[in-house]
């Protein structure tokens, strides 16, 4: 048989049942156009999650105290671990790759200013905070680079503290309290929005050792190494090692690159895409069995026409092919048509709701409609079969 | 030529087994004219099956032009079949949503002939038939008599050199069913050998050859 003929005795055996035909496609589209689009959302979070990760640059790497494995199991217990301090941070700074190291700590603290009061995250860090994570200050200057260990009382407030406090009065030079301590303001950040839900601009910057100080710490939350863009990553990692052991004697630390991050977060994120999609996947199988359901009651109407075309010299494998091919048909073309469909609620999604990441990528587009084709095949395997085994000359004598 | 040799098809139904044909020994000459007749029961379709291959004997050797066609397999018997039969049914069996010429052109279709010689063979045969402006009809859009017609050019357009007609005129008024005839007739004429199968005397009496079968023997086999 030619595939022209083959096509054109598929489309009108399809065409002539039109309202059926379309009944079953659209139980395909439906599953299709369900696993494309929350795929989508899937995979537009993953996306979304990623790039806020990413956003201040990939060559950052990261050093926290105690040894933890990647499945967050602390080593502390195994011996005593000393606590990251200014002067780690200081030494970090030797290495010379590194563009800049930024220590931190951070914690909650009543604020008070221009006689009124705000709770709000404070961070104690440095005077290359700005540089490294690329956020800029609106007005007046960052904190100084004063001494590490004896920093002047100045502190920059995030836009959002400082407008709850001075409302649009110009904070610069103005007193503020922080733990009841006295501090100057000296600077004012650009609004920077939510960063995976923490809001960066209700927050105060302070020197790290007054910080440490405030919430009554002994050792830095964490040190961020920014390394030039050329250099390997396991290169700065064993400089930083080699640092840190040197002053510590041990590996009471824990350094991760951005990329250990970005692979965590990654597998994390693909089981999440991996589970909707599956979720989906239910109404596929529905769309699925309905197409077993018509096909099945195809071959039972068709059963003397069968018996006719075994007599006119069809072989198994033709009649097989033949009905194979209409359930081929049917999930292929409901498949384009959920594909539409998913896609084209993904973007009225995107335009109703921007907030909402939405990002169908191609692969998923292939890989959808060649699920939709296996599972026209899988459906269509048994009813092909039952008419390729018929008996003609029963088939022949039913009406 | 076809040569049947003690050929036996039992059904087994429930306990017990039917013998629609009871050692059957036949030989049909290349272009012979042949009328199967005998009561309800007595094994004709069976044996017109069993001669398309649709069916297969239970024991004995079926010769179609001197090849052992029991030992085919399903697909070179299906070949055999689009090839050197034609079937004509009593309930035409056309499909109902191709037209007059696609229903023709499925034999062609099946063996995957090119289209252009396809459309060159149908426009022959329809006009043969008569059937040139009714082409593009539907079946459910013709008479009974050229809906016969057109089941018969389907079942001769691959030229077979059988050809089976099982009560061909069954479900035609006397007019149509002449009409038939006299198709079947002159393409035996050409040097088809037509088998046929029916009930009525008068259409039996045509033929040059004519077989009576009773309880699946063939009772009687006479020359006129
Ligand atoms: N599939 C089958 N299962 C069981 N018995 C069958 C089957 N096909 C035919 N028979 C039996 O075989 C015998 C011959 O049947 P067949 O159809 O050949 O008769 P026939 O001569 O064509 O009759 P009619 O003139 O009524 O068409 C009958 O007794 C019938 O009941
Ligand atoms: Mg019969």
């Amino acid at each position: 048989m030619l595939s022209k003929d083959f096509i054109t005795l598929t489309g009108t055996s399809l065409w002539t049942h039109k309202l059926r035909s379309f009944l079953t496609m659209l139980g395909i589209s439906v599953g299709i156009a369900a696993v494309v689009l929350l795929t989508s959302i899937g995979e537009g979070i993953h996306k979304y999650v990623v790039s806020e990760f990413t956003q201040f640059g990939t060559t950052i790497v990261a050093i926290n105290p105690g040894k933890t494995t990647t499945m967050g199991m602390s080593m502390g217990v195994f011996g005593t671990v000393r606590p990251l301090s200014i002067e780690d941070a200081e030494a970090l700074k030797r290495l010379p790759y590194a563009k800049s190291v930024v220590g931190f700590v951070q914690g909650n603290a009543e604020l008070e200013g221009n006689n009124r009061t705000r709770r709000t995250t404070v961070y104690g860090t440095g005077h290359d905070f700005p540089v490294a994570f690329s956020m800029p200050v609106r007005s007046g200057k960052f904190l100084p680079d004063d001494d590490p260990n004896s920093p002047r009382a100045f502190a920059v407030l995030g836009s959002k503290v400082k407008q709850e406090l001075f409302g649009n009065l110009n904070p610069l030079g103005q007193r503020i309290r922080i733990g009841g301590d006295r501090y100057r303001v000296v600077g004012v950040m650009e609004s920077k929005g939510q960063i995976l839900g923490f809001d960066m601009d209700d927050t105060v910057y302070i020197p790290l050792a007054r910080g440490l100080e405030l919430f009554n710490r002994e050792g830095l939350v964490e040190i961020d190494v920014m390394y030039d863009e050329g250099t390997n990553v396991d290169q700065v990692v064993k400089g930083i090692k080699r640092i840190l052991m040197a002053r510590h004697g041990r590996e009471d630390f824990t350094i991760t690159t951005q990329q250990q991050m970005l692979d965590v977060l990654g597998s994390i994120l693909d089981v999440l895409t991996f589970a909707v999609g599956a979720i989906g996947g239910i109404s596929l199988l529905v769309g699925g069995i309905g197409i077993i359901t018509i096909m099945t009651i195809s071959v039972n109407e068709r059963t003397s026409e069968i018996g006719l075309i075994r007599a006119l010299g069809a072989k198994h494998s033709q009649i097989l092919s033949l009905f194979l091919g209409e359930a081929v048909v049917l999930s292929a073309i409901g498949g384009i048509a959920g594909l539409i469909l998913g896609v084209g609620i993904g973007l009225l999604l995107t335009t109703a709701i921007p907030a909402l990441p939405i990002h169908t990528p191609w692969t998923f587009v292939i890989l959808a409609e060649s699920i939709a084709i296996l599972i026209g095949l899988a459906a269509g395997v048994i009813p092909a079969r039952r008419a390729a085994r018929l008996d003609p000359v029963e088939a022949l004598r039913a009406e | 030529m076809i040569k049947l040799e003690n050929i036996h098809r039992d059904f087994e139904v429930g306990d017990q087994i039917v013998h629609a044909l009871d050692d059957i020994n036949l030989e049909i000459q290349q272009g012979e004219y042949l009328s199967v007749m005998g009561p309800s029961g007595s094994g004709k379709s069976t044996l017109l099956n069993l001669i398309g291959m649709l069916d297969h004997a239970t024991s004995g050797s079926y010769y179609l032009n001197g090849k052992n066609v029991t030992e085919l397999d399903e697909k070179q018997e299906a070949e055999t079949r689009n090839k050197n039969i034609g079937f004509v049914f009593q309930a035409f069996h056309l499909v109902p949503r191709l037209t007059a010429a696609q229903n023709i052109e499925l034999p062609l279709i099946l063996a995957g002939i090119d289209p252009s010689i396809r459309k060159e063979k149908i426009d022959k045969v329809l006009e043969e038939l008569n059937l040139t402006d009714r082409a593009h009809h539907k079946p459910d859009q013709l008479s009974g008599g050229q809906r016969q017609r057109v089941a018969i050019a389907r079942a001769t357009i691959s030229e077979p050199s059988v050809l089976l007609a099982d009560e061909p005129t069954g479900n035609l008024d006397t007019k149509s069913g002449h009409d038939v005839m006299k198709t079947l007739e002159s393409l035996n004429d050409h040097g088809i050998t037509l088998i046929m199968v029916t009930h009525d005397v008068a259409l039996g009496d045509r033929s040059k050859r004519s077989i009576k079968m009773v309880d699946g023997r063939i009772e009687s086999d006479t020359l006129s």
